[in-house]
């Protein structure tokens, strides 16, 4: 199993939700996050003050998979997020020892989907 | 009596009120962070209840009072609104009922020390808060209130013109706040970065709301539903607009684009600027005043303020300050009698002498507001501690001093 950690361009959400339900990948945490990459930011300016290198709002998908599905989610990720601009974002792959479903008690690939 | 002024000033009154709270309160709520926008919320609400409290009880008398003889402060007479009643008092508005122009006095008595929470915001006790308001109030606002409105004041004497209250309220509280930046210190970590406005949609909304009720400030300062009243609405607006559409042209050149924050801010210079001279110019010279006091408040923001490296957090006196002293100052300049009768002409109109009398205005305000917040500064550091601890201020002063969170986290 694997915990898939994407950061993305937070207009890309919608893009990546459709390529995901296509390799029937449907389960899914998402949060409203800040961060920076190579290009540092942005430059926002209040009463004439520039204050460089302000985060920038991204979107981040946190995704548990069994192993047949970690290449089928990478890809759709990449499909649905990429602009080909700077600033697509990245995705994070880790080992997950163990999942558990809280209703049903179930653990393991079969707690996952 | 006339019922017709009556409704007026009963109704700017009512509008007045508003540009504390909700106009200012979210005007400077959304400039700070989110730990802290409740304590300027209650500041302005607290300010609305004590001062309010103080004018009826002892705050008018002494500003508007008969005077003790020289000019210096009205006598105790009106004490708890003693002598202050339905019937109009001639001296100061002939056709509304004294109550009327007491309690429309009032308001602008609260605003006053409101617009001062904005240099000292995210840092000051509350205890300390409350005891330098009561203090200010009393010993700045009130006699200078009287020098220059009261019957007797003897910069009214001398022909000082404030139609609405640029030197009263604008200079005042503006020259007071920069005392105070230099007093109480930088916020802790303005020297790494600087602080992000919070929620600049409130601060658009709050901006919006003082606009709107300065009609009541300057229209209202007639005292009459009148051609004076329509006349200070007209140049109140234009002046405004002008000031707004600068302040977001400059920014645009400078910076690259033009800020929401920038264009309300510009606007609300624009408000401060034409408010001495709202019932003595014409709408032409109003525009001007307006395109003026956004680059001279802009210089004070953007450049001055940042050299200087003083913490003013919310710009009193960039604003205030500066507007409310251009704003004088032209008032010197472009006032004329075929606009009023009851003003007098300014250096462009032939009057040389009244710009003199006004820069006189502002140099004793400068002086007197500047010396006066100094030492009640002192007394109230010496007696309760004008700042709060380190870690209460990085915690925040919601928590600290309220105990209570504007925003939760999980529904």
């Amino acid at each position: 199993m694997k915990y898939i950690i994407a950061i993305i361009k937070p207009h890309k959400i919608d893009d990546v939700m459709k390529a995901l339900e296509e390799v029937d990948v449907n389960l899914m945490t998402v949060s409203n996050v800040l961060g920076r990459g190579r290009q540092m930011g942005v430059t926002e300016v209040y009463r004439g003050t520039k204050e460089v290198g302000s985060l920038l709002k991204k979107v981040k998908l946190e995704i548990a998979v069994n192993e047949d599905f970690v290449e089928p989610t990478i890809q759709a990720i990449t499909k649905g997020a990429r602009t080909g601009e700077i600033g697509d974002g990245k995705i994070f792959v880790l080992d997950l020892p163990d999942v558990y479903r809280i209703r049903t008690g179930e653990r393991g690939g079969t707690a996952i989907g | 009596m006339n019922t017709g002024d009556t409704g007026w000033v009963l109704t700017s009154s009512a509008l007045v009120l508003l540009m504390t709270l909700p106009g200012l309160a979210f005007f400077y709520g959304g400039l700070v962070r989110r730990k802290n926008v409740l304590s300027v919320l209650m500041q302005c609400l607290i300010i609305l209840c004590v001062i309010t409290l103080q004018w009826v009880l002892f705050g008018y008398s002494l500003t508007f009072g008969l005077d003790t003889g020289q000019g210096i402060i009205g006598g105790l007479d009106w004490l708890g609104l003693r002598n202050v009643g339905g019937q109009p008092n001639t001296d100061y508005a002939a056709t509304i009922p004294h109550y009327a122009f007491m309690i429309f006095q009032c308001m602008f008595a609260v605003i006053t020390p409101a617009l001062i929470i904005g240099t000292y915001a995210e840092r000051i006790k509350f205890s300390a808060f409350l005891a330098f308001t009561l203090l200010w109030a009393t010993f700045v606002y009130d006699p200078l209130g009287h020098w220059v409105w009261g019957t007797g004041g003897w910069l009214r004497n001398l022909g000082a013109l404030d139609f609405a209250g640029g030197i009263v309220v604008h200079t005042s509280s503006g020259v007071s706040a920069l005392v105070l930046a230099l007093l109480i210190g930088k916020r802790i970590g303005m020297e790494r970065q600087h602080f992000a406005p919070h929620n600049l949609p409130f601060t658009v909304l709050g901006g919006a709301l003082l606009w709107f009720g300065w009609f009541g400030f300057n229209a209202g300062s007639a005292l009459s539903a009148n051609e004076l009243a329509a006349t200070a609405f007209v140049t109140t607006t234009v002046a405004t607009a002008a000031a707004g559409l600068t302040w977001a042209l400059i920014e645009w050149q400078q910076n690259g684009s033009p800020t929401a924050l920038g264009a309300v801010t510009g606007a609300v210079a624009g408000l401060v600027a034409i408010t001495p001279a709202c019932g003595f110019v014409n709408p032409m010279n109003a525009i001007f005043i307006g395109i003026i006091v956004s680059f001279l408040c802009y210089v004070a923001i953007a450049k001055v303020k940042s050299y200087f490296k003083y913490d003013d957090s919310l710009d009193v006196f960039g604003v205030h300050g500066v507007g409310g002293i251009w704003g004088t100052i032209a008032t010197g300049l472009f006032a004329e009698k075929a606009v009023n009768d009851a003003g007098a002409n300014g250096l462009f109109f032939g009057g040389a002498q009244q710009l003199l009398i006004q820069c006189v205005l502002v140099v004793v305000t400068v002086v007197f507001a500047a010396a006066m917040t100094w030492i009640i500064f002192k007394l109230v550091d010496a007696v309760i501690g004008v700042r709060v601890e380190k870690t209460k201020e990085i915690v925040g002063l919601d928590l600290t001093q309220h105990s209570e969170s504007a925003y939760t986290l999980v529904d």
